[in-house]
């Protein structure tokens, strides 16, 4: 039976330059990056590398990469290091990944509205920002994704960067200190670029944001190494204290392996972007189509290429349940997935869905399709052959 | 050789369940149910369960998934559960559970997913009497679950294997300690698995229904104890009512559940005898089983889950009675042989002639008291 992986969007297959660095890491730059002898000199060189590496695709300073264990620490990194630094309110969009909002809620923050195809609305913005001032308690984080995890709908950060400053030069009249995040009441962005990292050009798509979280494995990478890019200025207390690693944010011996093995994938990633983009386009083309020509089967990502990625589309079939779905396309062989688990591996009601609004039938029967980049026709090709037989026998006969 | 989806509680019994039925040469998928999402300290629904009935199927080289039935769960069991107790009855959520979950929307999930049957680790046997289906209590009498799957019925029968029905509990944990199942010693579960110890019932149910604070009168009407909420109390309760010690035991013998005059009544255990019951909605293993009533037929009723069973009379109800929601069929009575002790609205009885269950249904409201004669 061929098996076709359409679930890139939660972890895609290693690149072979990450398991070449990856176990020549292990292998040969196995000192501890912080000693003062040669095997440390050789580990710390090849960290360095792959935080010049990691820098240089989101277009900041060496400096500014913190190496964390993934995209989960680097999102609680962002919003309880930013809180407990400068206090006040922690707000987010909602249909942030739950590694932001779970912190959010834990600090009794504020969710911000989204339209229809899952961007921030930008009044319901607003509208946050005021009550918050008005509470006493003013937002001094705000965490919008760059693009979400189970649509790939993407938000444009600058649009959201200008509302902050028109709303901040309202609410404050005088003359910008221009001082960067640190001044006074300024709030931070924090973005969540895990899901965008891939597709997006983050040196344009995530320059607004004083915070930016990354993760290895979504871009061909090893699970268990991701990154926070601090820009300077940015106000950050560390949640883990120790030895004081990777410039006093994140304490605790680096791994070495994980992080050079990221930064290859991200580099490689960042180089063939364009190309894999074109190809997976093109992929989706044909996917779209075959989904629109399944009767009650509804696409809920966007449509504009704009305003998404290129690999995740997210489907809802009516008549049918998600996870009886999912189980018959494993069964024949395909890897699919209907957008967010509990740890028992059992679905859970998606609040993505939940706050675009998307009616209960659809997220019912919600299906990720997502591509990457060793995505093939013949994958396409094979979901496109299994799906409308497994719709039709969902829905056959017998009452849900 | 058929395909069959095994339900793996994360226990014993099911992980032996989908060995025998792997060994048998079906091919066999586990499903673990995520019934309940909030708190809970062990039931169908935590992680740790999900991940021992995971092991297992690693171990037994069987694919494993987990099914979110909580909506299910929440609108057929927890919602019924709360609604029964502010009625004054006492329900029993595991049967609704087998009824409307189990064996209702995991089969018919099951069956759109190609399955032939849906296997349970319950100690319980289906055999064939005259061609049709029934359902017989399992091979070990101190483990027998065929109570809480009285409501199957034939085309639900045919459907589901219960492996382990024909044997003892021990042949059962000594086969899983041979096969290596990390499940072979873990203990049973008892409890309702959407309460907690730490919780219990009353947080649970005051989150969900108003509670009403009773009085509690003897039977001369003098008050001799407390109760925080009447929706709490069943009929031969004894502890909990906030009486004095030093008598014989006084056990409740009648609730008054109107909020303004809220009181349970204790009195001695003779005051609990009925002559028999009255129950709702019964279901039938087999539908020519229901003439059983009209024909008067004599039948041995079982009132809990290991409760003792008992010879009785069927009869039909009198019209008012009804048939409780209308899902099962007219109302029927049964009388005792001998005055027995009163079963709480809202618990389950099954018939059985011999090891065979006729059927069972719902008491749906008090005994006749006993003639003291």
């Amino acid at each position: 039976m061929p098996e076709s992986y359409l679930d890139h969007a939660a972890t895609t297959r290693l690149r072979p330059v990450a398991l070449a660095a990856l176990t020549e890491a292990l292998t040969e730059r196995w000192g501890n990056p912080s000693g003062a002898h040669g095997p440390a000199r050789h580990a710390r060189r090849a960290l360095d590398d792959a935080r010049d590496l990691v820098a240089a695709a989101v277009g900041a300073e060496p400096g500014e990469v913190v190496f964390t264990s993934g995209g989960t620490e680097a999102d609680n990194l962002a919003v309880r290091g930013v809180h407990a630094a400068v206090g006040g309110t922690v707000a987010a969009g909602a249909t942030e990944h739950h590694a932001v909002l779970e912190p959010v809620a834990a600090l009794d923050g504020a969710t911000v509205a989204v339209d229809p195809l899952g961007r921030l609305d930008l009044d319901a913005l607003d509208a946050t920002l005021r009550e918050a001032a008005a509470a006493g308690r003013p937002v001094r984080l705000l965490s919008v994704m760059a693009a979400n995890n189970e649509t790939g709908a993407r938000n444009d950060l600058h649009a959201v960067a200008d509302r902050l400053a028109a709303a901040a030069s309202s609410a404050e009249p005088g003359p910008s200190t221009g001082g960067g995040a640190a001044a006074a009441g300024r709030v931070v962005l924090h973005t969540d670029a895990v899901a965008a990292a891939a597709w997006l050009d983050l040196r344009h798509a995530a320059a607004p944001a004083d915070l930016v979280t990354l993760s290895g494995h979504k871009v061909g990478g090893p699970k268990g190494i991701g990154a926070l890019v601090v820009r300077r200025g940015t106000p950050l207390r560390p949640l883990l204290l120790g030895g004081g690693q990777e410039q006093e944010r994140r304490s605790g011996t680096p791994d070495v392996a994980g992080a050079v093995a990221f930064a290859a994938a991200l580099d490689e990633a960042v180089r063939e972007r364009e190309a894999t983009v074109a190809r997976v386009e093109a992929l989706r083309g044909r996917l779209v189509a075959g989904l629109a020509a399944i009767d009650g089967v509804e696409v809920l990502s966007p449509a504009d290429p704009s305003a998404r990625t290129a690999g995740t589309v997210l489907a809802g079939v009516r008549g049918v349940d998600r996870e009886a779905l999912v189980f018959l396309l494993d069964r024949a062989g395909i890897a699919a997935s209907w957008g967010s688990s509990c740890a028992s591996g059992a679905s859970e009601p998606s609040h993505v869905l939940a706050a675009m609004g998307v009616e209960p039938e659809l997220a019912r029967g919600a299906l990720r399709l997502s591509l990457g980049w060793c995505s093939t026709e013949a994958d396409v090709a094979h979901l496109l052959d299994v799906l409308p037989g497994a719709v039709a026998d969902l829905r056959g006969g017998a009452a849900p | 050789m058929s395909r069959v989806l095994v339900m793996m509680s994360g226990g014993v019994d099911s992980s032996v369940a989908a060995a025998l039925l792997r060994d048998a040469g079906h091919e066999v998928v586990g499903v673990t149910l995520k019934l309940w999402g909030g708190d809970s300290d062990s039931g169908c629904c935590s992680i740790r369960d999900v991940d021992d009935a995971r092991r297992v199927a690693d171990r037994l080289g069987i694919d494993h998934h987990t099914f979110n039935f909580t909506d299910d769960f929440t609108r057929h069991v927890v919602e019924p559960y709360a609604a029964a107790h502010a009625a004054g009855d006492t329900p029993n959520p595991c049967i609704e559970c087998n009824r409307h979950l189990k064996f209702q929307s995991v089969w018919e999930r099951a069956r759109r997913l190609g399955f032939d049957a849906v296997a349970t680790g319950h100690h319980a046997r289906i055999v064939e009497v005259d061609g049709r289906h029934r359902l017989a209590r399992g091979a070990d009498r101190a483990k027998d679950q065929s109570y809480v799957l009285h409501m199957l019925d034939q085309d639900q029968l045919a459907a589901t294997l219960l492996p382990i029905g024909a044997m003892q509990k021990a042949e059962v944990r000594a086969l899983a300690a041979r096969l290596d199942l990390r499940t072979a010693t873990k203990a049973d579960s008892q409890d309702v698995c959407f309460i907690t110890r730490r919780a219990g019932r009353g947080a649970f149910l005051g989150e969900r229904i108003p509670l009403t604070p009773a009085t509690v009168v003897d039977r001369t009407g003098a008050p001799v104890g407390r109760v925080d909420a009447v929706e709490l109390v069943t009929y031969g309760q004894r502890k909990g009512l906030g009486l004095a010690g030093g008598t014989d035991p006084r056990y409740v013998v009648d609730i008054d559940r109107r909020a303004a005059t809220a009181t349970v009544t204790v009195g001695d255990r003779r005051d609990l005898l009925v002559d028999g019951e009255t129950v709702g909605a019964p279901t039938w293993s087999d539908p020519g089983l229901a003439r059983l009533a009209e024909r008067r037929a004599r039948v041995i009723v079982q009132t809990s889950a290991h409760g003792e069973p008992a010879p009785a009379t069927l009869g039909r109800a009198g019209d008012e009675a009804g048939d409780g929601d209308g899902s099962g069929g007219a109302a029927v009575t049964i009388t005792w042989d001998e005055p027995r002790r009163r079963v709480a609205p809202g618990q389950s009885v099954a018939f059985y002639d011999g090891d065979l269950v006729l059927g069972g249904g719902t008491v749906v409201r008090a005994g006749r008291p006993a003639d003291p004669a």
